[in-house]
């Protein structure tokens, strides 16, 4: 984590701002390991029950990718800024599946952000993530917001 | 869902999902690997951030459920084949909308989930399914709300 005086507050994201996040290899065993604990459901689990099902192959738990979305956005830029715990997410689209191996990728967009009338020192950033494959596959879309500390000289 | 179809799944059922416990270690664990913030991972840090406590990434809280509905369905499913009857298959989900994290989660907190049926429809493209939409709650262990979203689910007509 950057130091306290480099952080990035609420002016240094402009709504339309958009900040391209690095890139996440989902290994097959990856895949497995969350689905064991939190979606043990047969075609996160098991290549044969995976090609049989309407997915086609081996693919994460919708919320296995939304959770990869969330670390690159982490990594991306809320660990460099002064982010706080989000409290909401209007919506989550899971538009394809996301396959064991598969290199991952994805971008954060500042759709629209205000000043909170209760908290002056907190900004409220509706952010838009998008999770890609690296053909350019938008694979999940989620909509929400994002705290951001506004920084007072 | 629990190995109905459609047509048998009634507008305001109320499905419990059972619960979940949240240790401190998993909290750590978890955000670790998928939400690595500072409230997150470490006590003091969080005591000094706004929510004044270590909390569960949103993502631990909502994996909980997950975790609990996928054990519901296959309790449901094994209990019906025991029955001699072969349940429906839960079908994927699209995707979902209005996801809030009302309270942090915190070490030591067990979650119990439910899921309240709240409308269903057709699919006029794909004949052979229905859509069923949920609201998703998750009560800590003094009754407090702390999660919630509303859920869909492509789910099989029986016909």
């Amino acid at each position: 984590m950057a130091s306290m005086t480099d952080l990035l507050h609420y002016k240094d994201f402009p709504e339309g701002m958009v900040i391209p996040f690095g890139t996440y290899h989902l290994s097959r065993e990856e895949v497995i390991e969350y689905a064991r604990e939190w979606d043990p459901q047969p075609m996160h689990l098991d290549e044969e029950a995976a090609k049989r099902s309407v997915l086609g192959g081996l693919a994460a738990s919708g919320w296995q990718s939304s959770a990869i979305l969330i670390r690159l956005a982490v990594d991306g830029y809320a660990n460099k800024s002064a982010a706080m715990a989000s409290n909401s997410m209007e919506e989550v689209k899971w538009l394809k599946p996301v396959y064991a191996g598969e290199t991952l990728t994805g971008r954060g967009t500042v759709l629209s952000r205000r000043i909170s009338s209760k908290r002056p020192e907190m900004g409220i950033l509706k952010m838009k993530f998008e999770l890609f494959n690296m053909e350019g596959e938008l694979k999940v879309e989620i909509t929400g917001v994002q705290f951001m500390g506004v920084r007072h000289p | 869902m629990i190995g109905l179809y459609l047509e048998e799944i009634d507008v305001d059922r109320v499905v419990e999902l059972g619960s979940h416990h949240f240790t401190k270690e998993a909290i750590i664990a978890f955000a670790e690997k998928y939400d690595p913030q500072p409230f997150h991972l470490d006590e003091e840090a969080a005591r000094k951030g706004p929510l004044g406590v270590l909390s569960a990434s949103g993502w631990h809280t909502a994996s909980g459920w997950m975790k609990r509905y996928v054990a519901t369905n296959q309790a449901a499913e094994a209990k019906m084949r025991a029955e001699g009857r072969e349940p429906a298959p839960l079908g994927p989900s699209p995707g979902f909308t209005n996801l809030r994290w009302i309270k942090p989660v915190t070490p030591g907190d067990t979650i119990t989930y439910r899921s309240t049926v709240t409308g269903k429809r057709e699919l006029n493209s794909r004949p052979q399914w229905g859509l069923i939409f949920s609201l998703n709650e998750g009560f800590n262990q003094n009754g407090e709300l702390v999660f919630s979203f509303e859920g869909k689910v492509l789910t099989p007509k029986r016909s």
